[in-house]
């Protein structure tokens, strides 16, 4: 029993674990959403565009979390301004804003000429957490949280039926914008967690999971949440006990679990091919 | 079973509306739908969508849509619906602007125009026909619930009410849209479609509870393709051809004098 204890004597695996609970129960809560409205690709790419803002506040000695947060609203905010009214589609608008970004932030880094500190930006590392980290990890995460609960029936309709939002006065449109702004910061926390590069791992992976096994939305947010800690938690140890990168422990967790789930899905599938009723 | 619809009904407003126009009052003595030179044009596309297009829907009345794929018929319901903004024209419901009274306008949607892999249960899908009523803040509370199994009983999917949506047949997920525009409480039905790709049972339960919803004072604008039932069913057809309105056939009886509560059983009197 010893060593399921032992790492959780030192503050900072502690500081570590409860900033992955709380970032893994935001993006995967948000995650649902994305994944229902179709949106994977976008969150990778809000992600990536982080970048430049990182490299900004980390040149100017300021607050990374909010040079993240500013570059990801900014273009969150921009895709949604760009692919407004189809002028545009969206994967386009998403193609030409996340590459352009992320190149920004490498040219940035290369003037600097020093990679390394930046590696963790890329790759993260909730190892270092700080308690100011973690303060601004919990205020985002709260934020997040209370706005999806308070909307939660307006984003649903709005994904099921655009239409009928619009003929009783709720605009889509300003639907989508609220959830990029979400996703803008829930994204940066992630980035706190795991690195821009994985972030959208973790707000993709745990929903997509919890999809393959339930079709009910209350369930899927619950199993996605539950499957992020048990993933936070199975990373952490990993990366204690194997030294190995705790951003990409996490990451791989999650992405066992939705080995296992699939096939799991896939096995019970074919038992029960025509009675099939995930409830 | 059978209960009579509930309107007029008391209306509360919600604590945060959707719109921030507010809920006004039918003006007295305006017919459900006006419209006059209404004229809407797509981004992209060469030609108007409408062109100078005038209708009328008196209290009362079912008017039915007619007319080839792309003669406009859908884009006329959105624009009434609030969904398209017209070039030029002007439109009212109850003497009212679009956008005033979202809670006295039902819209039904094409079947095709929702993403049916969403997980909802034919009760959620429903339910969020009394959004309109509830707004910002506000969640469903018993009433509601009330008020939605019994939409589902008067539809005849009570014992799909926790079935997935993306579970249901052509002609189930119609009754469900269906039973969602009931469950609003609307006097104004604009039905795109609603008889597409449905069984005789379903074209049966529509019309019945079409015609109850005009003997309450209830009025009807449908585009359909089901020319069959068109004069036992209808008051009224606007026949559009490319945008324009080619004809407006009445059924038997003055169309702008149809105050009169509707005979019980509608036959066709032509």
């Amino acid at each position: 029993m010893n060593w399921l204890l032992e790492p959780f004597q030192y503050s900072f695996m502690r500081q570590a674990l409860l900033a992955s609970l709380l970032v893994g129960t935001t993006c995967s809560l948000l995650g649902v959403y994305v994944v229902l409205r179709r949106m994977a690709f976008l969150g990778d790419a809000v992600a990536h565009t982080t970048l430049p803002g990182l490299v900004i506040a980390y040149l100017n000695h300021w607050n990374l979390f909010v040079g993240a947060i500013v570059a990801a609203v900014i273009t969150a905010l921009g895709i949604g301004w760009l692919s407004r009214g189809q002028r545009l589609r969206e994967d386009t608008a998403i193609g030409v804003s996340f590459s352009g970004m992320f190149a920004l932030g490498i040219v940035m880094i290369s003037r600097v000429q020093s990679y390394r500190d930046f590696s963790h930006m890329l790759f993260g590392n909730v190892l270092g957490v700080t308690t100011a980290d973690l303060v601004g990890i919990g205020i985002v995460s709260f934020l997040v949280c209370a706005v999806l609960l308070l909307v939660n029936k307006e984003l649903m309709l709005t994904t099921v039926d655009p239409l009928h939002g619009e003929s009783i006065g709720l605009s889509a449109e300003r639907m989508r914008y609220l959830l990029l702004i979400l996703l803008a910061l829930t994204v940066v926390t992630g980035i706190q967690a795991v690195g821009v590069v994985l972030t959208t791992a973790l707000i993709v992976t745990p929903a997509a999971t919890a999809s393959l096994i339930t079709r009910r939305l209350d369930r899927m947010l619950l199993l996605a949440v539950v499957f992020s800690a048990c993933s936070s938690v199975a990373g952490l140890y990993a990366s204690y006990y194997l030294s190995i990168s705790s951003g990409g422990a996490i990451v791989l967790a999650c992405t066992v679990l939705f080995g296992v789930a699939y096939l799991a899905t896939r096995i019970h599938w074919r038992q029960l091919p025509a009675q099939y009723d995930a409830t | 079973m059978n209960q009579s619809p509930e309107f007029p009904h008391s209306h509360e407003e919600p604590w945060l509306p959707y719109s921030g126009r507010g809920h006004r009052d039918p003006r007295a003595g305006q017919p459900a739908v006006q419209v006059e030179h209404l004229s809407v044009r797509y981004r992209k596309a060469g030609s108007d969508a409408l062109h100078a297009v005038s209708l009328e829907v008196a209290i009362g009345q079912r008017v039915a849509l007619v007319g080839p794929n792309g003669a406009g018929k859908s884009t006329l319901l959105k624009a009434l619906a609030g969904l398209v903004k017209p070039q030029s024209g002007h439109m009212a419901l109850f003497g009212n602007p679009v956008g005033a009274c979202h809670h006295r306008t039902a819209y039904l949607p094409q079947r095709t125009d929702l993403d049916w892999q969403s997980p909802l249960t034919v009760s959620d899908l429903v339910m969020t026909g009394r959004y309109v009523h509830l707004g910002w803040l506000s969640w469903p509370g018993q009433a509601d619930r009330v008020r939605v199994r019994r939409v589902l009983e008067r539809m005849g999917i009570a014992d799909l009410a926790e079935r997935q949506i993306s579970d249901l047949s052509g002609g189930q997920q119609q009754r469900t849209l269906l039973a969602r525009a009931l469950v609003q409480e609307a006097s104004l039905f604009l039905l795109d479609e609603p008889l597409n790709a449905v069984d005789e049972a379903t074209r049966d339960v529509v019309d019945e509870l079409l015609t109850q919803h005009t003997q309450c004072g209830g009025s009807v604008l449908v585009a359909t393709h089901d020319l069959g039932r068109l004069m036992e069913s209808f008051d009224s057809a606007v026949y559009l051809c490319e945008g324009q309105v080619e004809s407006i056939l009445p059924f038997g009886r003055d169309p702008l004098a149809s105050l009169a509560p509707r005979p019980a059983s509608s036959g066709a009197s032509k």
